[in-house]
């Protein structure tokens, strides 16, 4: 496996961190790691949402000084 | 001091007009040699082709010639750059020039990759060329109903376009009386109609007042054009009878082959604009990586912030200010009304109701563009 992709989306309102994640999953491999950085709280339900939606995996949630940090993994 | 620009759209010309007149001196003194390298010849207004696809812009419109748009002080050529050296402060281009350079900044821009999808470049209509644009409009014009479904890719420029055009497409399907045998089928990536949380709270009951249907967390997998269907990475498949696309767009080749940035997206640091681990190398625009809109008004703020720190780096050899994130977008609302989106990286928009005067002021802009790419506005 590849090393954690991080993705700094903190203060990005338009496209937004889960926007911000759809894209960079496009070109990330099965089974990589991708770290999404977010200070919108939102991320921790829409993401998650769209996740299950559309069959990959929350590794990790966890809110640290007001950012997000949600580590998803690519399943297919 | 050689300062050289890398396109010549809206952030370069804006960038490369605001540094002639900062620097003005400067370059008569031949202490500073300011060089512009694009593309083409002619200056495109892209958001016209929103427009030229309802028929409601021509495509003369959409152009000027560059060098009309440029300070004298600027050193133009149309000679589009296919190697840059990074480490040797060097780029070199297709006439075989090599030039060098202090500071290089980065704005070529974006382009529509339609080829991510798996039919959509055969079966979809797209606005984002002004080919594409006049065979929308070809195509909307012969149309005699039946679902109509805008689908939209990530990351894409302009993210006010699958908005506007869902509400001009109402627009312009009631002018043709057809509106009874339209259904319009608007769908969206993420679990709301628009990404900016307050733009998706006014429109989703603008979208129900005027009966357009939507889906949400809808990602592009796969269109069976003998079929007309078109199937999400979610699960969900739709019939159409047209569909519209805002496609996934990609950096430009040339930055993604050099290994500036995966997909074409340069890394840089969103405050300073400079290209990760380079002082001396910066981007704006469509192609940073920024998780910020790809829109001319965030490539007109960066233009801004840089033009204003590469001055003051030639006079006092350091930066004075950060760019803060600001974006400004117009939202066209359908009925002659529009609104507009203001924000940075602190603060969120709030957009107002729309109204009729911010629609005209938007068609003025339209015109008023060519004043603000030369700085005078
Ligand atoms: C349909 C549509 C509607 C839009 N509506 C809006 C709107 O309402 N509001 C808004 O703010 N934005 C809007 N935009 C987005 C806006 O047009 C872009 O975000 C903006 O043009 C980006 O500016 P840029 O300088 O990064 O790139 P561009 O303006 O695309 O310029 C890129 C330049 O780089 C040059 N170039 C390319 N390759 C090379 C090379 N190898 N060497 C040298 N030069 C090169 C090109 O010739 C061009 O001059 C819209 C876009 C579209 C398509």
């Amino acid at each position: 496996m590849a090393e954690k992709i991080v993705i700094d989306a903190r203060g990005s309102f338009c496209p937004g961190p889960l926007m911000e994640l759809i894209a960079k999953l496009k070109s990330a491999q099965v089974g990589d790691e991708l770290e999404v950085l977010s200070s919108d709280k939102g991320s921790a339900t829409d993401i998650p949402e769209w996740i299950a939606k559309a069959g990959h995996q929350i590794v990790e949630s966890r809110e640290e000084r007001g950012i997000w940090h949600i580590t998803v993994r690519k399943m297919k | 001091m050689k300062i050289l620009i890398v396109g010549g759209g809206m952030g370069g010309t804006i960038l490369g007009n605001n540094l002639a007149r900062r620097l003005a001196q400067e370059i008569k003194a031949s202490k500073v040699q300011l060089t512009m390298l694009s593309a083409s010849d002619k200056h495109f207004y892209q958001p016209g082709l929103l427009y030229l696809a309802v028929g409601a812009m021509m495509p003369d419109e959409l152009y000027r010639d560059q060098a009309s748009l440029l300070e004298p002080g600027i050193d133009f050529h149309v000679d589009p750059v296919e190697e840059f050296l990074l480490d040797d402060n060097q780029v070199k281009t297709q006439s075989g020039t090599t030039y060098d350079y202090d500071i290089l900044v980065i704005a070529t821009g974006s382009r529509p990759y339609m080829e991510e999808i798996p039919g959509l470049a055969e079966n979809a209509e797209m606005f984002y060329t002004e080919e594409g644009a006049l065979k929308m409009l070809a195509r909307l014009r012969e149309f005699e109903g039946g679902r109509v479904v805008i689908t939209v890719g990530v990351p894409h420029k302009c993210p006010m376009a699958p908005l506007e055009i869902t509400f001009m497409l109402h627009d312009f399907f009631k002018e043709r009386d057809i509106l009874d045998k339209v259904e319009l089928y608007y769908t969206y990536p993420i679990g709301r109609i628009h990404s900016l949380e307050n733009v998706a709270k006014w429109a989703t009951p603008e979208f129900d007042q005027l009966g357009i249907k939507y889906e949400t967390f809808f990602n592009m997998k796969e269109i069976d054009g003998d079929n007309k269907i078109l199937r999400s990475e979610e699960g969900s498949e739709l019939e159409y009878d047209l569909l519209v696309t805002i496609p996934a767009h990609k950096g430009m080749e040339v930055v993604e082959n050099q290994g500036l940035g995966q997909n074409g997206w340069i890394p840089i640091d969103r405050l300073r604009l400079n290209m990760e681990g380079r002082d001396n190398v910066f981007a704006i625009g469509d192609t940073t990586n920024l998780p910020i809109s790809k829109a001319g008004s965030t490539a007109h703020f960066e233009a801004e912030a840089l033009g204003e720190n590469i001055a003051s780096m030639v006079k006092i050899g350091q930066s004075v200010r950060d760019y803060d994130g600001k974006v400004f977008c117009f939202i066209e609302a359908g009925k002659n009304r529009a609104t507009y989106a203001s924000f940075d990286y602190l603060n969120p928009p709030d957009p107002k109701p729309p109204t009729r005067t911010v629609h005209w002021f938007k068609v003025a802009y339209n015109q008023l563009y060519w004043a603000s790419a030369r700085g005078l506005l």
